[in-house]
């Protein structure tokens, strides 16, 4: 009975895994929806790397570069182009997000593609320059609640981008009303609009944690809060969390996949094993250090439903400040 | 001496073998360039930024390769103005007046040593002050506001002018078209789409380095088809050397004198190497007045204008570095590169950058030398590649720029509208409207309108911040200074200028 009962597992056994054996064949494509040198650029490379090492795809990933509309080009290659590609995944990250909530792709959506999977994120930070008065994120956002105009912020993303929104989450969890009448400085970049933090010509600067760690490290930057659900690891972990301040703010710019949502069912499920597979792996968690990601995994089944609430939470947000009508 | 520890840092950088043959090679090719009537500095940085893409060479070594571009293109415009008394870039103009002369004499190999040694000695004096400018200009740089910057990039527009004023109205259309460029695509301090008609592809923007390799590059080979020179130039002969040491010795003051005057006009932004090598050639013919035989083969009239355009190259990397703000047209080709390789010019670049800055500055003193080295024995050599028929190097030209700008974004759509800017600039340099003032305009039009936006922000909308704080207000004098001065000294600049130059044909 014993014996029996046991070779019938190793049978079902052997069965799901020859189900679940699909894998691509030949060359995958990774498509970075920029330029080389990007963020998404170094998903696609440091992935596509990782999975060759690990043996988890059986040719080479190669890395197509597809710039425009701040991924908008890509997205609609996807969609339109390649919607049934067994072999194609396409780097993704909270500015995909953000732009689809703001409808900034014009005629398409979140559910257009089916979306893979979550490999870390980097969390944004709410700083000042070491000279300012604000010593912690209370006094900061008390500041801004008695007078909107007082604290002027600066980022790197356009007005809507990511690094405003992450000012109008955190006020808004703070208590502030008039979130509109906050003043955002935009910069091309976060190093542009930490200059100017470090300058004193502006009060506080809005960023993931990644940019500001050489202005961190030089003693000019003093950040008053990150924005995830707990303690960062390392060298970030005296960074305050602004949960812990009492003010429930999450940031966290994910950096993931998605792929065509007309692929095949046993491609899907293959990719999705994959990237869990990876971020397990001791290799990737060497990349995740080395380039300051830091660990952000939501469970494959909840990483689609995940995307889904950002771009909701996206959507009303950008609505409450009137930049979607 | 913490700048010296940054340097020894930079020259680690510099001496690698990589990168020293990319210095090498960028300092052959620059000097090549150079010497080719037609094409300046600026054509020559934009024709090897998208062979920096295709090679996909990290950030310094692209940068240092462009940078030797640079400075070899200022040592190979003097060949082809000595020569063949036609300018091989705009800076180089003022060396046809005595350089030619002497070369009708016999002298041409001793006006080209004469001359490679004093761009040595311009360029030296020019680094020199680059390293010991840059880094307190960066540290000052940091209490620049958006209100301070608006009036910085008011100056660069005003003066203007002074890079290719000879036509004032057209300068001012060429910045106009670069500002209109610059407007698509997504605005960033409000977020709203403008002029993308919906086409995906439009929405970040026009990329300047599009636009400058279109311009630069492909309006070139337009010409060259136009013209269909086929047949190259006839060989020219140099001649022997009979330079003597104490003739050299001479010239030491006039070289000193033109390489930080030189400097000095690189550093005023706008202004740039034609003005310095202009300034130099004069004060050299007031100090020596009549002990000199200027215009009729006066070696100090080859040394001061090529010392002082050397000098003016380096001059105009100090604003470009520490403020983001290019002093000369080759610069504002330079900082759409640096732009492209994800590095934020401004003063932060010396802290968050430093390997790369330092990189560059080592790479340009090593350059120099390497200039100096290429410039003596192998002068024969380029005076050779002076009867290369065109036709054989613009095929190569061209192809170089397509496969960059491929290599750079895969978009074929690119390409397209690379080849159409190539169009508008062959069409544009046929009306005599500049293509450098439209680069300019490309790049610090967003930069200006978004500092005016944030200072209205910072200050709640009151319009007197833009003059509120005393180097806010300094700013805006010397931008009235440098709109009216123009119009005043100008004529009479040119006046003289054209005087001195009444038979030589000048080609931009």
């Amino acid at each position: 009975m014993m014996i029996k009962r046991t070779l019938s597992f190793v049978a079902m056994a052997a069965f799901s895994v020859s189900a679940l054996a699909w894998q691509p064949s030949g060359k995958v494509e990774c498509i970075a929806p920029a330029d080389p040198g990007g963020g998404w650029d170094f998903t696609c490379r440091s992935v596509g790397n990782v999975m060759q090492e690990l043996g988890l795809v059986e040719g080479s990933v190669q890395t197509v570069n597809m710039a425009g509309a701040g991924g908008g080009v890509a997205f609609a290659h996807t969609v339109s182009k390649r919607a049934d590609d067994d072999k194609l995944i396409v780097a993704a990250s909270t500015a995909t997000t953000t732009r689809l909530a703001q409808k900034q792709f014009p005629g398409m959506d979140a559910g257009m593609v089916k979306w893979v999977g979550a490999l870390g994120a980097d969390y944004g930070i709410i700083a000042v320059s070491k000279d300012s008065e604000y010593q912690n994120l209370n006094q900061l956002f008390e500041a801004v609640k008695a007078n909107p105009k007082s604290v002027k912020f600066s980022g790197g993303s356009a007005r809507g981008g990511w690094d405003h929104l992450k000012v109008l989450i955190a006020a808004k969890a703070a208590g502030v009303e008039k979130l509109p009448s906050i003043p955002y400085l935009s910069y091309n970049n976060g190093g542009e609009a930490m200059t100017q933090v470090v300058g004193g010509q502006v009060d506080a600067f809005t960023g993931d944690v990644s940019e500001a760690t050489g202005f961190m490290d030089s003693g000019d930057l003093r950040v008053l809060a990150v924005l995830s659900e707990e303690r960062l690891p390392g060298k970030f972990s005296h960074i305050p969390t602004a949960r812990e301040q009492g003010i429930d703010a999450l940031g966290p710019n994910w950096r993931g996949f998605y792929m065509p949502e007309g692929a095949s069912e046993e491609s899907k499920e293959y990719w999705v094993a994959a990237v869990d597979k990876l971020y397990a792996s001791e290799e990737w968690k060497k990349v995740m250090k080395s380039n300051g990601l830091i660990p952000f995994h939501p469970p494959a089944n909840e990483f689609e439903s995940f995307v889904r609430q950002q771009v909701q939470d996206i959507e009303t947000l950008s609505r409450e400040i009137g930049l979607l009508k | 001496m913490e700048t010296l520890g940054f340097l020894m840092e930079g020259f680690a950088v510099a001496l690698t073998p990589y990168n020293l043959m990319f210095a090498l090679f960028g300092a052959f090719v620059g000097t090549l360039i150079g010497c080719l009537p037609g094409l300046g500095p600026a054509n020559g940085v934009a024709i090897l930024i998208p062979l920096a893409f295709t090679l996909g060479l990290p950030p310094e070594t692209a940068m240092i390769l462009l940078t030797a571009v640079y400075a070899g293109a200022m040592y190979g415009g003097r060949i082809s103005s000595i020569l063949l008394n036609i300018p091989g870039d705009e800076p180089a103009m003022m060396t046809c007046l005595d350089g030619y002369p002497m070369a009708q004499k016999g002298r041409a190999a001793d006006a080209l040593a004469i001359s490679a040694v004093a761009s040595f000695a311009g360029g030296l004096i020019g680094t020199i002050g680059l390293i010991m400018l840059a880094p307190i200009l960066a540290k000052f740089a940091l209490t620049f506001g958006p209100a301070e910057y608006f009036a910085l990039f008011l100056l660069a527009f005003a003066t203007l002018g002074g890079i290719t004023g000879k036509n004032p109205m057209k300068t001012v259309i060429a910045a106009t078209i670069g500002i209109m460029i610059s407007t698509v695509g997504i605005d960033i301090s409000t977020g709203t789409q403008r002029y993308t008609f919906g086409v995906l592809e439009l929405y970040e923007g026009i990329d300047f380095i599009l636009a400058i390799v279109g311009l630069f590059a492909i309006s070139e080979l337009l010409f060259f088809v136009e013209s269909r020179v086929g047949g190259g130039r006839e060989k020219i002969n140099v001649g022997k050397l009979t330079l003597s040491f104490k003739e050299l010795v001479s010239t030491i003051p006039t070289q000193l004198r033109g390489g930080v005057l030189g400097f000095i006009a690189g550093v005023l932004p706008g202004a740039g190497a034609s003005l310095g090598s202009f300034i130099s050639y004069t004060l050299e013919k007031q100090v020596l007045g009549k002990k000199g035989k200027f215009g009729e083969g006066d070696i100090r009239g080859v040394v001061a204008p090529e010392a002082g355009n050397n000098g003016a190259s380096s001059g105009a990397l100090v604003p470009m570095l520490t403020l983001g703000v290019p002093g000369s047209g080759t610069t504002a080709v330079l900082l759409a590169m640096l732009i492209s390789l994800n590095i934020t010019p401004g003063p932060l670049m010396f802290t968050q950058n430093a390997d790369i800055v330092w990189g560059v500055i080592a790479a340009l003193l090593i350059g120099n030398v390497m200039l100096l080295l290429l410039n003596i024995p192998l002068v024969g050599f380029f005076v050779k590649l002076l009867s290369v028929p065109p036709m054989y190097l613009l095929p190569i030209v061209t192809m170089v720029a397509f496969v960059g700008i491929y290599s750079i974004s895969h978009s074929t759509f690119d390409l397209y509208f690379m080849v159409a800017f190539g169009v508008a600039g062959y069409f544009l340099r046929k009306l005599e409207i500049p293509l450098v003032p439209i680069i300019l305009g490309l790049l610090l039009g967003p930069e200006m309108e978004k500092n005016l936006g944030h200072a209205l922000i910072l200050s709640d909308g009151s319009w007197s911040i833009l003059w509120g704080s005393s180097l806010a207000v300094g700013l805006w004098v010397v931008a009235g200074l440098g709109l009216v001065l123009p119009y005043v000294v100008g004529p009479l600049l040119r006046r003289r200028m054209n005087a001195a130059m009444k038979e030589s044909p000048v080609s931009d």
